[in-house]
């Protein structure tokens, strides 16, 4: 398999006051060009300590990551994050949220009309162009994730490390942005990483599910292919019995395998 | 920027308040110093006259509603109106009372009485000139508050750049933190020498005062502000991979806005204070010069007007600051 992000034999530890934490151990996985992955583990096991390993947020203390080829230093444009909390800035605009990411990116080589057409274009993507001089404070929360996402999706990133997106979004928010996120991955076939808690949301969108074992010392437990055709559609799916399998495999991982995990923090 | 925006002014309960909280600014404790200190002064501002006359306004102009239900509502209105202007009239009432009684027996100390009387002599002309020594009560408020305005504008010049530089580089912090912590609780007027010797001249030597009671709080809190930016907007700016220009220009000069200006706002209330006492050693022209100056005419009545109108003046100078400073805050998400 084409290897676009490799992480080999990745550990990090954390030094706390309690001595040294080893929240990953040995984690070694393969991620090809335009695949879609979905993280999933309890509470605590060590899921955005990956994302951020990825990201070049932070450093691992054993082991690479390459990404296309070159190890990854530090984060950087290409790595786009999709933070879990959006991190918009409050006192930009969400257009000027997204067109700060955009000049960074792009500004060198176009002009401003063309900036503003790629920050339209990326508030567009995500059904939300009415609100594009609204502060984010003016916005409802499933708002500023889209805008999050398109800020995101407007640097053209090689990877969408995605930590969340819709954890605190209402079921029927969540159900949209999905299918939304489908649509869009779809487009740009960009390759993602998204962290979830959510099974439903890891067996309709990844084509691959892997799941971390407990913390300390957590790493990949099993992981899953979901052989399912695209487009997805949720409806469909809901009868389709190698969904159900698929979700009964995640659940059995979770529940059954790693139930003996610490009490969600 | 005017020189009345940026003179600052407190009266004492708030000057005790501020100076309780600069050097928790310094420990890096501070929880949220604009909603913090901005409740703490409109506490005080609601014992003035200014908030209630307005909101006195919004009654008589809904007076028109028509319908019976506007009655009912009218007097929930009143109630509230008088809820909100009542005590602080009572306060004063009660004030002007006891310190008429307390005139009356002996001393010679004037009276309400005398007072407004003087009051109004006073300030039928407040923009006179008769030579350097006798001008209005307004030139003398003016020229304080360009002094302070003066003082303070170099304090923020210099003392906003060196917070960043302090906030920023954890070997800064260290080299500069014991040096502020020791020249921070010195009374600014013992300052005063130092200034005179090196300007040669009062005025400039006033206005050095006011540069050094200013600085501290510019700094301390422009550096714990910088200390404070959310790592969520560092990630976001590291992910971008931001110039450093960039990262100062769109992430932390807005972060840091309003505990600059919190820090302007504690600075500004320090000045006001200092100003009078540097003014009555100074002399010159300025409102505390002016105090020193009447009271060895021995008109009374007119340092009493001078307290109300340091108070006042004071008082303006902090609401626009706070005024200013929720302009400036963005709601955090
Ligand atoms: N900077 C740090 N210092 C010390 N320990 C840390 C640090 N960051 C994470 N940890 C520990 O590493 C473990 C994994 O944390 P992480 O945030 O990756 O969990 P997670 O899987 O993302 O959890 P959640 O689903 O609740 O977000 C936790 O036990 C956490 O306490
Ligand atoms: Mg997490």
């Amino acid at each position: 398999m084409e290897k676009f992000v490799s992480i080999e034999n990745v550990g990090q530890t954390f030094d706390t006051r309690k001595g040294r934490f080893v929240a990953l151990r040995d984690v070694n996985l393969n991620i090809a060009r335009g695949e879609f992955i979905a993280l999933i583990g309890h509470s605590g096991c060590g899921k955005s300590t990956l994302l951020n390993l990825i990201a070049g947020l932070t450093r691992p203390t054993a082991g690479v990551l390459l990404c296309d080829g070159r190890e990854i230093a530090g984060p950087g444009p290409e790595r786009a994050v999709v933070f879990q909390n959006h991190s918009l800035l409050p006192w930009l605009t969400c257009h000027e949220n997204i067109l700060l990411a955009v000049e960074r990116v792009f500004g060198a080589r176009e002009r401003k009309a063309e900036l503003r057409d790629r920050t339209l274009a990326a508030l567009e993507l995500v059904g939300l162009t009415h609100a594009g001089q609204k502060y984010p404070s003016e916005i409802s929360g499933g708002m500023k994730q889209r805008v999050g996402i398109a800020r995101a999706l407007s640097m053209q990133p090689k990877v969408l490390l995605m930590d969340e997106p819709f954890g605190a979004l209402d079921a029927l928010t969540r159900a949209r942005l999905q299918d939304e996120l489908m649509k869009i991955c779809a487009a740009t076939k960009a390759t993602t990483v998204m962290v979830t808690h959510d099974v439903d949301e890891a067996v309709l969108l990844a084509d691959r599910i892997v799941m971390m074992t407990n913390g300390p010392a957590a790493t990949i437990g099993e992981i899953l292919a979901v052989e399912l055709e695209r487009p997805r559609n949720r409806l469909e799916l809901a009868h389709d019995s190698r969904y159900a399998a698929y979700r009964a495999a995640v659940l059995e991982f979770l529940y059954e395998k790693q139930a003996s995990h610490p009490v969600a923090a | 920027m005017t020189a009345t925006t940026l003179d600052a002014t407190t009266d004492a309960p708030t000057k005790i308040a501020a100076v309780a909280r600069e050097p928790e600014g310094l420990r890096m404790a501070m929880p949220r110093p604009l909603p913090d200190a901005a409740g703490a002064a409109t506490t005080l501002a609601a014992g003035s006259a200014p908030p209630p006359a307005s909101t006195a306004l919004p009654a008589t102009t809904d007076a028109a509603v028509p319908a019976a239900t506007a009655a009912g509502k009218r007097s929930g209105r009143l109630d509230a109106v008088l809820r909100s202007v009542l005590p602080p009239l009572l306060g004063f009432a009660l004030f002007i009372g006891i310190w008429h009684l307390a005139t009356q027996s002996a001393s010679g100390l004037p009276g309400p009485v005398q007072t407004w009387e003087a009051a109004t002599a006073l300030f039928a002309d407040p923009f006179y000139r008769n030579g350097p020594n006798d001008q209005g009560i307004g030139w003398n408020v003016l020229s304080s508050l360009q002094r302070v305005g003066i003082g303070f504008g170099f304090a923020a010049l210099v003392g906003i750049p060196l917070g960043f530089i302090v906030g920023r580089f954890s070997f800064m912090n260290d080299m500069v933190n014991p040096l502020i912590s020791l020249l921070r609780p010195v009374s600014p007027l013992a300052w005063l020498p130092i200034g005179l010797l090196v300007f040669k001249k009062a005025d400039p030597a006033a206005t050095w005062t006011i540069f050094i009671c200013s600085i501290w709080p510019m700094i301390i809190n422009t550096a714990v502000g910088v200390q404070r930016v959310p790592q969520d907007y560092l990630n976001v700016a590291r992910v971008l991979a931001l110039s450093e220009w960039k990262i100062v220009t769109r992430i932390l000069f807005p972060a840091v806005l309003p505990y600059m200006l919190t820090g302007i706002r504690l600075s500004i209330g320090t000045a006001w204070l200092v100003i009078v006492a540097a003014e009555m050693l100074t002399g010159g022209v300025g409102i505390g010069f002016w105090v020193w100056d009447e009271w060895n005419n021995l008109k009374v009545e007119h340092i009493i007007i001078a307290i109300f109108v340091i108070g006042i003046v004071g008082l303006l100078l902090e609401q626009s600051l706070i005024a200013l400073a929720r302009r400036c805050s963005h709601e955090s998400t």
